[in-house]
């Protein structure tokens, strides 16, 4: 018996020492951005401690964090007190389950902004927390090669394609690098980076002949891609590996390079294509879910995450861009600087062509994503005809739109009614 | 079995055989070992040095990573999370089990496929999945947050193991034992615990090292349904995905370490089975 | 107590557990996957399921990996487990390092054999000291799915041959030593007393290890997703996207149903092939 009441032993002894650290009165903040650990570490030190009331900051992924959220709403009681998420996230839940915040008195400076936190519904159901938005990073190194007649601020497709061509004659590596791995974040690039670009449109023009065009060019700057681009989810780790020297990704996701050898990499503006430069906003908010424990609480959380100061804070933890009207300091870490000039230059270049993010697809969110996905695995991984499979895809998407009856957003033409596949 | 290390036995082992075996053992522990020292020497390297081609051979002994994660609060607490958790599905896992892989062994019973069925489906239906209806009744009862609560559902884990591994422990000691100690005068009860239960009792660390480790590593269920009272592996790991190379690495190890210490401690009793079979 | 009611006493902890923790969720869960939007009966969404493009893809690979990788598996831990029953110095030690990855999770593995697969890392650092390549190779991309194929199931055959390998110890343990040294007298060899002798009297923990090691080979998942990004998909990967990317429960309910029942299948047929005899005697 020995080895049993040992174990018995062990296990009071343990339950004994183990004093619960019961959080009382803290918010609990229920997030699925700034999860790196560093990232988290900061949020807790930098930017939640001037919180009054005391915050527990959790950063979860998204499956606990859905997971947990809808165990609450379903057992009509809960310990979440604010909900950190991207626009996506609260599209896909029912606006049923958040607290209207209207009346809070906060609001991004973008109307725009504002009026997707409304998730289709005359009141703010989360209010609009940081932004960001996709560019292109590359190795200094890699700068060498840049085609005689391009420009790094106004690049093309061709250009691009023409630079990665030129860095993989020299290095004999395809040196091109995407973030086509299980979490990076591919969809975005084809919905409002490509087509935009080529199409001028993401939903009627889905399987246009610029479509199609669209497709062959990926391919072409595929040729010079990292064939290992599909165990790529985090450009960064590329990037200071040397494995790509010109990259794609989310500007946070691109942050760790930046600021681990700032003298080392630039970042640029994402190419232009003949409907001009499509480029594409990412929007987190925070909101409160209808269980919170402690809703004023709650709310105080919510307006503290608007303040100015919180907002400038953040952004240097997370690279995640002020939603507010701020003056920005001077001594922003080398990836904000970077990051910010790139979306500025982006979003201030005579051809830019901005698309929104997917507005009224509810809980189909992840499957119009799906559409692209697999349209990219067929088409590129599969060597596939693009006709065909766009042909086939089309049936996929338009079923998804006439499902959700969800308008056009830009830049497709607006729509009566559902979004028509044309 | 023993003239592997005399080699004076009734007929000795060629050289040549022996050659092979030794440097066979070695290949397998080298085998096990080298992926695990690839995870120290990034562990104890600088950022830089993590990103770097080729990589070198030899720690560099940079304490960086290591030190961000002892900084991390609430890393202790998790820790001791982690640890009770674990304890207590041992525990639970070995005395609910136990009893029912000695049936399964010693007694045919109308059911008692049904009864295998049930057990081997609870590892084949993914836990992620089951975790919101587990969620929704734990918030409901109050077992909600609690080390016990979240010990609860990786014992469901850990039950097919114990009671398998019990069962088939069980299958392998002669029911004659059994049976001569009953006519020695012994009850059912009395044989069991002076017969089988001294000779399964090493063996039953099998088991229990499975449901301490299944425990230590489950990540999801403790993500979901502990939120002040988190575990290590909840605390930690289920952000390692995203966290820059170099943290990931030391994360990992950070995981890994306390498993293998707990292996080590108590692989005495995982071997005091050699006596049995020695006896 | 008679021995009628015994056997049910002794297993009603474990059905009473499991009915509150596991039973009780698996049937909300199961019942979605023959739901439709609607809430009426219908089997549309394993038609949908099935009808997916990946499908065919992740249940040949998720297959093929098992096919590959438990025999392997369990030939090694067999002659791990043997070999180490003829030791008499260091034997603590060897078994100690042979059953390490036991406390390592899948996450943990998947992360350190990428380090070992990744173009710049340990295996192309390794070739290039050698001066066998000139610069790293991309051992991981679509081009070359054997590559990735054999890096998945050395990973996999690392991380999990040491639940086989400890089973099969606890099982050889309790083979009387005796009949090996009668076995000796006899002049048997070595080979012969293993397939006379080791292989029969460890039927029952061969069986065992053998339907733990084939479950949790369907349910394979983080180690795959680390090594084959999105190129190898199998069928939990898809059952965890259905669940969290397109929050389709019922869809995610139908493959893990799936899973379940090709599970059962191969369990059945691993029962039958190594019938333990009733209250089997040694």
């Amino acid at each position: 018996m020995t080895v049993k009441s040992k174990l018995v032993t062990a296990v009071s002894a343990i339950a004994f020492t183990c004093t619960a650290y019961a959080a009382q009165g803290e918010v609990l903040f229920w997030s699925t951005q700034a999860k790196p650990v560093e990232e988290a570490q900061a949020m807790r030190e930098q930017v939640l401690a001037g919180f009054s009331g005391g915050v527990d900051y959790q950063p979860n992924d998204g499956g606990p964090w859905i997971t947990r959220l809808n165990a609450e709403l379903s057992a009509g009681s809960g310990s979440i007190g604010v909900l950190g998420a991207l626009h996506g996230d609260y599209a896909a839940m029912d606006p049923e389950n958040l607290v209207d915040l209207s009346d809070l008195g906060v609001a991004s400076a973008s109307d725009t902004f504002n009026n997707l936190a409304m998730l289709g519904t005359d009141t703010m159901q989360y209010i609009p927390w940081m932004q960001a938005s996709y560019i292109m990073a590359a190795n200094r190194e890699a700068l060498q090669y840049l085609p005689a007649d391009a420009d790094i601020n106004a690049l093309t497709y061709d250009q691009l394609i023409e630079w990665a061509a030129n860095v993989h004659e020299a290095t004999g590596e395809a040196k091109f690098g995407f973030p086509a791995g299980p979490d990076g974040l591919k969809h975005r690039f084809f919905q409002g980076y490509l087509y935009p670009s080529f199409t001028d449109g993401v939903v009627r023009t889905f399987a246009s002949d610029a479509a199609v065009n669209a497709w062959e060019t990926f391919a072409r700057l595929w040729e010079h891609t990292n064939p290992a681009s599909t165990n790529f989810s985090f450009m960064q780790e590329q990037l200071l590996s040397g494995d790509a020297w010109i990259v794609f990704d989310h500007t946070s996701r691109l942050a760790n390079a930046f600021n681990e050898r700032p003298d080392d990499f630039i970042a640029f503006p994402a190419p232009a294509g003949p409907t001009g430069r499509g480029f594409m906003p990412v929007l987190a908010g925070v909101a409160i879910p209808a269980t919170a424990p402690n809703i004023d609480e709650a709310r105080a959380l919510v307006s503290y995450m608007l303040e100015p100061e919180t907002q400038i804070a953040t952004l240097r933890t997370t690279n995640f861009f002020p939603v507010v009207d701020v003056e920005l300091p001077d001594d922003l870490p080398p990836s904000v600087q970077a990051a910010g000039n790139a979306i500025a230059a982006m979003s201030g270049s005579a051809d830019a062509n901005p698309g929104l993010l997917p507005a009224g697809l509810g809980d189909r969110g992840g499957d119009f994503n799906r559409v692209f996905v697999d349209s990219f695995e067929r088409i590129i991984l599969g060597g596939q005809d693009i006709r065909a499979v766009l042909d086939d895809q089309k049936t996929t998407l338009a079923a998804i739109m006439n499902d959700t009856g969800a308008p056009c957003w830009a830049p497709d033409a607006p729509s009566d009614g559902a979004c028509p596949v044309e | 079995m023993s003239e592997t290390s005399s080699n004076n036995g009734a007929r000795p082992v060629g050289s040549g055989a022996k050659l092979v075996y030794v440097s066979s053992v070695v290949l397998l522990c080298a085998w096990v070992i080298v992926p695990i020292y690839f995870l120290l020497i990034n562990t104890l390297s600088s950022p830089e040095t993590v990103n770097s081609f080729p990589k070198s051979f030899f720690p560099e002994f940079d304490f960086g990573s290591l030190h961000f994660f002892a900084e991390f609060s609430g890393m202790i607490t998790a820790l001791k999370n982690s640890i009770t958790v674990a304890l207590l599905t041992m525990t639970m896992s070995i005395l609910i089990g136990a009893p029912a892989g000695y049936a399964l062994s010693r007694f045919d019973f109308v059911g008692k496929n049904l009864f295998r069925l049930l057990i081997l489906l609870t590892r084949a239906f993914p836990l992620p999945l089951l975790a919101l209806p587990l969620a929704v009744m734990f918030i409901q009862t109050g077992l909600d947050d609690t080390t016990f609560g979240l010990s609860l559902v990786h014992t469901t884990l850990a039950i097919p193991f114990s009671v398998l591994i019990t069962f088939s422990l069980f299958s392998g000691i002669p029911l004659e034992l059994e049976e001569a100690a009953w006519t020695l005068g012994c009850t059912r009860l009395s044989a069991f615990r002076k017969v089988v239960l001294p000779l399964i009792l090493p063996g039953i660390t099998a088991s229990a090292i499975f449901a301490f480790v299944i425990s230590w590593n489950e990540v999801f269920a403790a993500a979901v349904l502990t939120i002040e009272n988190r575990t290590l592996t909840a605390f930690l790991l289920q952000n390692l995905g995203t966290s820059p190379l170099h943290l990931k690495f030391a994360g990992g190890f950070i995981l890994v370490m306390p498993a293998l210490i707990f292996i080590f401690a108590v692989r005495k009793y995982l071997f005091a089975m050699w006596g049995i079979a020695n006896r | 107590m008679s021995s009628r009611i015994l056997p049910y006493f002794l297993i009603s902890p474990v059905v009473i557990f499991l009915l509150a923790f596991f039973i009780y969720p698996f049937v909300l869960v199961s019942q979605q996957a023959f739901q439709g939007d609607s809430g009426a009966w219908t089997l549309s969404n394993f038609q949908d399921v099935i009808s997916y493009w990946k499908f065919p893809i992740s249940l040949r690979n998720t297959l093929l990996l098992a096919v590959a990788v438990v025999p392997i598996q369990l030939s090694l831990a067999l002659l791990m487990a043997t070999m180490v029953s003829r030791m008499n110095k260091g034997r603590d030690l060897i078994l100690y390092v042979w059953t390490i990855p036991l406390g390592i999770s899948d996450l943990a593995a998947g992360i350190i054999w990428l380090a070992i697969f990744e173009q710049s890392g340990f295996l192309n650092s390794m070739l290039s000291g050698l001066g066998l390549i000139e610069r790293p190779m991309n051992l991981l991309s679509y081009q070359s799915p054997v590559i990735v194929f054999t890096a998945i199931a050395l990973a996999e055959i690392w991380r999990a041959t040491a639940i086989m390998l400890v089973i099969l110890v606890a099982g050889i343990g309790l083979i009387p030593k005796e009949y090996y040294e009668a076995a000796d007298v006899f002049g048997a060899s070595k080979w012969k007393q293993f397939i006379r002798i080791t292989f029969p009297l460890l039927r029952p923990s061969l069986q065992t290890a053998l339907v733990l090691r084939v479950i949790l080979a369907f349910e394979i998942f983080a180690v795959v997703a680390a090594l084959g990004g999105t190129l190898f998909p199998v069928l939990m990967g898809e059952t965890y996207a259905y669940q969290f990317d397109l929050l389709n429960s019922g869809a995610a309910a139908a493959i893990a149903l799936i899973i379940l029942g090709i599970s059962i299948a191969f369990t059945m047929v691993i029962l039958r092939v190594l019938r333990v005899p009733k209250g089997a005697s040694i």
